[in-house]
């Protein structure tokens, strides 16, 4: 069957960054088209999550050609799922910018180039073969060059160059793993190549090929010890910035792990261990690199590394449980470390810093505020019933039913650390009695704003709070949609059937 | 003709990798792009090298009958090609910058990211 609407949400966000470029130079042109085609692709977004979620996998065969020799593109419902969370996160970033980037940015292409990224995300997420994957992420990664230096402060330079090599440095190692991996089974499409790679009798040079795989993915999602690049960068660009790579561009790797690795490279015992140490140490040293820091992004960026470890346990651990519980976790970090980033800017824009030594009193000044950011730091830290916790609980269980007693250990560690690192946080920036702070000339303060941008800042974040919110109290509905992932994920015949047809039913 | 693609795909990688370590931004970007050409050869190298058989079919046959020079590695490459120029040419605009706003050359001395407490 071929359902060529299932790239709509690609073409849609293509279509989009055209269209601004043609208002280059109109900023508030480019504000309003931004809100109306975010809205929009949610709007695509849930109707394609709709459909899958009723009608099982969808597949598009790109100009008819028949799988394994086109260009597939894939529709199940982990894919669904990450469209629909990006197009989420992008809506509330997209929102957010019209209130929070300057017009010196804006006329720099900011807006285009975000879309650009979105429209590399649904990509990422939807097609079936291995190269195109490549160029997914190629398009995902030139985009987020030209956001993160956009502005050419010195910091972000300096950050850029960092973000910049490690990135063309995980793109040449995933350029390699696909290589040899076309050297060794003959097909690009990822459901052929899971009946092909099962099927090489050399499987040293598999695993050499899956090390490569998960070095290049390693690098992009910041998992020990390769996650160096991330707390370098990612407090530097402008609030909004760091946001949408928070929420999503790490999380994109994390998605191509979780694919690789229950599609084509089933974990053996080495690479299953290998996984559950990288986890243990990418949580350890996420933790305490959070506790250390007081830049607050600087904070989230440590918490970031930290939280994909629990991801990357439940994919170590391998059974349907543990999956599942790394797919809700996916789900509730994706919108909760992007609410965290919005939230950091508009703390930035009413006090002027994100020193949490200097900030202080926000509670008693603004306690509306403060209450409405309490929902994102709590979920983080997993206290029940937030988002956070359904996750944890589930990670948990899936480890104690294979006897990973050292994984539970660190995760019940890292959870510990998170919640420490939130407590200081809340305690320093929220409870604190205020310091007057010297005005910065060049900090546009909040109540300077008109009250168009004041609401682009804080509307934003309410929908992200209010996503979170719904993760954690109707869980039930989450959970239903995380087993039914993690079942298709384990036992990938519906996903093979849907692409190969009705080869795969003659082996 | 492999023996020597593998001997020069080595030497890519390993010297590509070499000039990364190096402390120099410049020496970065030909270790990133000596790494790219070296992933480029590789997909040459394990398509398979077949000479002068180019993949077309007879007007008489209906099929390809013979061992073939496999058409795939190459468009891939040339889409590794485009793809790694525009992100070559990307990070040399980058260094440039850098260089003029820092006055420096020199990778460690990079670490005003670590100094923003603000």
């Amino acid at each position: 069957m071929n359902n060529p609407y299932i790239v709509l949400p690609v073409i849609f966000q293509l279509l989009t960054s055209v269209l601004l470029m043609f208002f280059w130079y109109r900023v508030n042109a480019q504000r309003l088209i931004t809100i109306i085609c975010s809205i929009i692709s949610v709007g695509i977004a849930t109707w394609l999550f709709k459909e899958v979620y009723q009608n099982g996998i969808l597949t598009m065969q790109a100009g008819e050609w028949q799988a394994p020799f086109g260009i597939t593109f894939v529709a199940d419902l982990f894919s669904t799922t990450m469209v629909l969370l990006t197009a989420i996160s992008g809506m509330a970033v997209g929102i957010f910018s019209t209130g929070s980037i300057r017009n010196a940015r804006l006329k720099f292409g900011y807006f285009p180039i975000l879309n650009f990224l979105l429209m590399g995300l649904h990509g990422a997420f939807l097609t079936g073969d291995i190269f195109n994957l490549y160029v997914w992420f190629e398009i995902i990664i030139i985009a987020s060059f030209v956001l993160i230096t956009i502005g050419g402060e010195k910091a972000q330079i300096e950050g850029a160059i960092k973000y910049v090599t490690m990135n063309l440095l995980a793109s040449a190692i995933f350029l390699t793993a696909i290589a040899i991996l076309y050297g060794l089974a003959g097909s690009l499409n990822m459901a052929d190549l899971s009946i092909q790679v099962a099927e090489i009798e050399n499987r040293g040079l598999v695993n050499v090929v899956a090390i490569l795989f998960l070095v290049g993915f390693g690098i992009k999602s910041a998992i020990f010890p390769l996650y160096f690049w991330l707390p370098a960068s990612y407090h530097t660009p402008p609030p909004a910035i760091s946001a949408v790579f928070g929420g999503l561009l790490t999380k994109v790797g994390v998605y191509a792990l979780l694919r690789i690795f229950t599609l084509i490279f089933i974990p053996d015992e080495f690479l299953g261990n290998l996984l559950i140490v990288l986890a243990c140490m990418t949580i350890l040293s996420g933790g305490l690199g959070a506790i250390l820091q007081v830049n607050m992004r600087k904070i989230f960026s440590y918490l970031i590394v930290c939280h994909i470890g629990f991801m990357l346990a439940g994919l170590g651990i391998y059974t349907e449980l543990a999956i599942m519980g790394a797919i809700f976790y996916l789900i509730h970090d994706i919108i909760v470390k992007t609410n965290l980033f919005l939230a950091s800017g508009l703390i930035f824009k009413l006090k002027g810093t994100l020193n949490i030594e200097k900030l202080g009193g926000l509670y008693k000044k603004y306690p509306k505020f403060s209450l409405l950011i309490a929902i994102p730091l709590f979920s983080l830290a997993g206290i029940p019933p937030l988002s956070g916790f359904w996750a944890k609980v589930f990670l948990i269980e899936g480890g104690y039913k294979e006897n990973e007693w050292m994984l539970i250990g660190f995760i019940i560690l890292g959870s510990f650390l998170t919640l420490w690192v939130i407590a200081k946080l809340w305690s320093e920036v929220f409870w604190k009695d205020a310091v007057d702070l010297p005005k910065k000339i060049n900090v546009k303060y909040f109540h300077e704003l008109k009250p168009f941008k004041r609401w682009a800042m804080v509307i934003p974040i309410i929908l992200l709070a209010g996503t979170s919110l719904y993760i954690g109290l109707a869980a039930e509905h989450i959970i239903v949609l995380s087993k039914q992932i993690a079942a298709e994920l384990i036992n990938p015949t519906a996903y093979l059937d849907a692409v190969l047809g009705i080869k795969s039913q003659t082996p | 003709m492999e023996l020597i693609l593998v001997v020069i795909i080595g030497l890519l990688y390993a010297s590509g990798i070499y000039m990364m370590l190096r402390r120099s931004m410049v020496k970065l970007i030909i270790g990133l792009i000596l790494l790219g050409n070296g992933a480029n050869m590789l997909i040459f190298l394990l398509g398979r090298i077949v000479k002068g058989k180019p993949p077309i079919i007879d007007s008489t046959a209906k099929m390809l009958t013979e061992i073939y020079a496999d058409p795939v590695p190459q468009a891939l490459i040339l889409t590794a090609i485009v793809i790694s120029f525009g992100l070559q040419s990307f990070a040399i605009i980058l260094v440039k910058r850098a260089y003029k706003i820092t006055q420096t050359d020199d990778l460690d001395e990079l670490n005003t990211t670590d100094e923003i407490y603000e």
